[in-house]
């Protein structure tokens, strides 16, 4: 095509919408909250400028604790998730009759709103009345009801199994297409040569979805740290603060007590790790192919 | 020559490949060893199913309480010892929960219409954009999809403060549009880049012997891009609207404090009563709610997971 200078305008006036929208939606607030975070803004409108006081008002209190927390409850949420979800990609990807239907099956949790998966979830956790505990008993593995999301520890882990839950189908279908569009020639040079199926699986499957495996661990690193809905759902941080990661505790200080300037001093906490991340996540996932060649 | 991303996996793909050459050369009939290939003897079979099993136990148990719970009568619900098949069962629920919170309907009806509302607003956003990506070496594409991208990592719970003064400046708060145009910002990155893959694969002779016959850019795009490409934004269009309908929680919790406004996710709060809980009419309201995204799933299942699939293999 003629005339590269026009081109470029042309791409740019198609550009214009998103960019615009995104500018003003996510770059302006994001911008905002680095600002907001040297102020002592909260409901009223005039606020002053208090330089670095927020940020040493957070880590003088229990701030480490937080982030140490939030780090825990993401570590075991995503390494669970991409344990089940390969070992369901392995399972969906056999070649036995009713494949089809278990895909679809497979899908529910992360299609249906997040909110109503929480609140069975929610019940299932019931001390009194709820599914697991009173499966437990009947079975006779524990001996009175156990009241999940009463305790600071069961909690902790009763919201990374729903966490767990809601991320796993997006894993297992990603790695089962990582699977699928490796050539089959490669399966059937390997069985021909006589090599069973935990070898190929082994030898071929494994180093061939790795790169699917890497590149989802990190999207669900994101994910997992900016975490909400859940917790939030299942036990608002508690009991006591035992499952109140960053985000949890950057949505009470500036929602909840009306502390904007001092949520927005988290929130940037927040965004540092969440750039960490992200420059892993381009790093790994190498320079974004944008068809240069072409 | 072509446009087409090198994916991680085809890289990793090519040394397997040269040596996996030679075997194949000598190797049975395809169709005979495709066929022995798939061949599972009665144990592996067995465990298979089992492992499937245990899966799809695991992904489908909160449905299948949450059913048996709208089945079972409050008082039923509320005793010990568990049990898990509904004694005294019946679809009663489903009748009151109607009458209970006499605006269920209007959730639903809300929900909808904000997820279709933002599907539109992200279509419009990013059929241009995708095509813009997928088409001109423009100075800074890279950086400019990269930050797009990066659009991603951020949830709405971080940007929140700002985007609650943001919504306040500008009257939004308490419509609908508080919860549909931050809603439709956090989908526009994964819908640019699926519909980005999607054009990359339309092949660029179209616009050529378009230009060629004198049609303006814009004309191409209209006349010869969107029709081809229109699956692909029929993948994108289900997907946004899907993510949209699922998604629904923050902003809503946040922004919009209106009964009239709210979606299905605050809306089913309404059964949270002063004393307990209305379990059953909860449980039955959330299948009510889930129904839509169900029938959507049953009917274009094959679209779904080949849209998402594709954006996802490519990154």
């Amino acid at each position: 095509m003629t005339g590269t200078r026009s081109a470029s305008i042309f791409a740019f006036a198609l550009l214009a919408p998103a960019l615009i929208y995104i500018i003003a939606i996510v770059a302006y607030p994001l911008v905002d909250t680095i600002n907001l975070s040297f102020t002592n803004a909260a409901l009223r409108p005039a606020y002053d400028w208090v330089g670095w006081a927020n940020y040493q008002k957070i880590f003088g209190a229990n701030f480490g604790e937080v982030i140490v927390r939030t780090f825990v409850w993401t570590f075991f949420s995503v390494s669970i998730k991409m344990i089940i979800g390969t070992c369901g990609a392995v399972l969906l990807n056999a070649a036995v009759p009713g494949r089809a239907l278990f895909r679809i099956l497979t899908m529910p949790p992360w299609v249906v709103p997040m909110a109503i998966g929480i609140f069975m979830w929610g019940w299932m956790y019931n001390g009194q009345f709820g599914m697991i505990s009173g499966l437990l008993q009947n079975f006779g593995i524990v001996d009175g009801p156990v009241a999940w999301l009463a305790y600071g520890n069961t909690a902790f882990w009763a919201t990374i199994v729903t966490d767990v839950w809601i991320g796993v189908p997006l894993v297992t279908i990603y790695l089962l297409a990582a699977m699928q569009s490796i050539p089959r020639d490669l399966y059937e040079a390997a069985w021909t040569d006589g090599a069973g199926r935990f070898y190929r699986f082994r030898r071929i499957t494994l180093p061939m979805i790795i790169p699917a495996m890497v590149t989802m661990s990190l999207l669900s690193l994101i994910a997992t740290f900016n975490s909400f809905d859940i917790i939030w759902i299942l036990t608002r941080g508690g009991p006591s603060g035992s499952t109140t990661t960053m985000i949890i505790d950057t949505y009470k200080t500036a929602i909840g007590s009306y502390k904007y300037g001092e949520g927005a001093a988290r929130a940037v906490m927040i965004c540092i790790f969440l750039s960490l991340f992200c420059l892993a996540y381009f790093r790994v996932v190498g320079k974004i192919n944008t068809g240069e060649r072409a | 020559m072509t446009s087409e991303p090198m994916t991680a996996a085809q890289k990793v793909a090519h040394p397997a490949d040269d040596a996996a050459v030679a075997p194949i050369a000598k190797a049975k009939p395809v169709k005979a060893v495709r066929a022995m290939i798939d061949r599972y003897t009665w144990y592996e079979y067995a465990a298979i199913y089992a492992g499937i099993a245990l899966f799809l136990f695991f992904v489908l148990a909160p449905f299948i309480e949450g059913f048996m719970v709208s089945l079972k009568p409050l008082s039923r619900l509320f005793s010990s010892p568990y049990s898990f098949w509904p004694k005294e069962g019946s679809l009663t629920a489903y009748f009151t929960m109607w009458e209970s919170v006499p605006g269920f309907w209007r959730y639903i009806v809300n929900s909808l219409f904000i997820s279709t509302t933002a599907t539109v607003i992200v279509l419009i956003m990013v059929v241009p954009a995708a095509y813009a990506f997928a088409r001109f070496p423009f100075p800074g594409r890279g950086a400019l999809l990269g930050a797009f991208l990066a659009v991603n990592m951020f949830s709405g719970a971080v940007l929140l403060i700002p985007l609650f003064r943001l919504m306040r400046q500008m009257g939004l708060l308490n419509t609908y549009w508080a919860m549909i145009v931050p809603g439709a910002a956090f989908l526009i990155p994964s819908a640019i880049w699926l519909l980005r893959t999607y054009m990359m694969r339309i092949p660029r002779e179209l616009d050529e012997a378009a230009w060629v016959d004198g049609a303006s850019r814009l004309y191409t795009l209209r006349r010869v891009i969107l029709p081809i490409a229109m699956p692909g934004i029929a993948v994108v269009a289900i997907t946004t609207f899907i993510g949209a309908y699922a998604q629904q929680f923050i902003f809503a919790l946040t922004f919009n404090s209106k009964t009239e406004f709210m979606p299905l996710a605050i809306g089913l709060f309404a059964y949270f009563g002063r004393q307990e809980v209305v379990w059953n009419e909860l449980m039955a309201a959330s299948f009510v709610g889930i129904a839509p995204v169900l029938i959507l799933i049953v009917f274009l299942q094959r679209y779904l997971v080949a849209g998402l699939t594709a954006g996802a293999v490519k990154t």
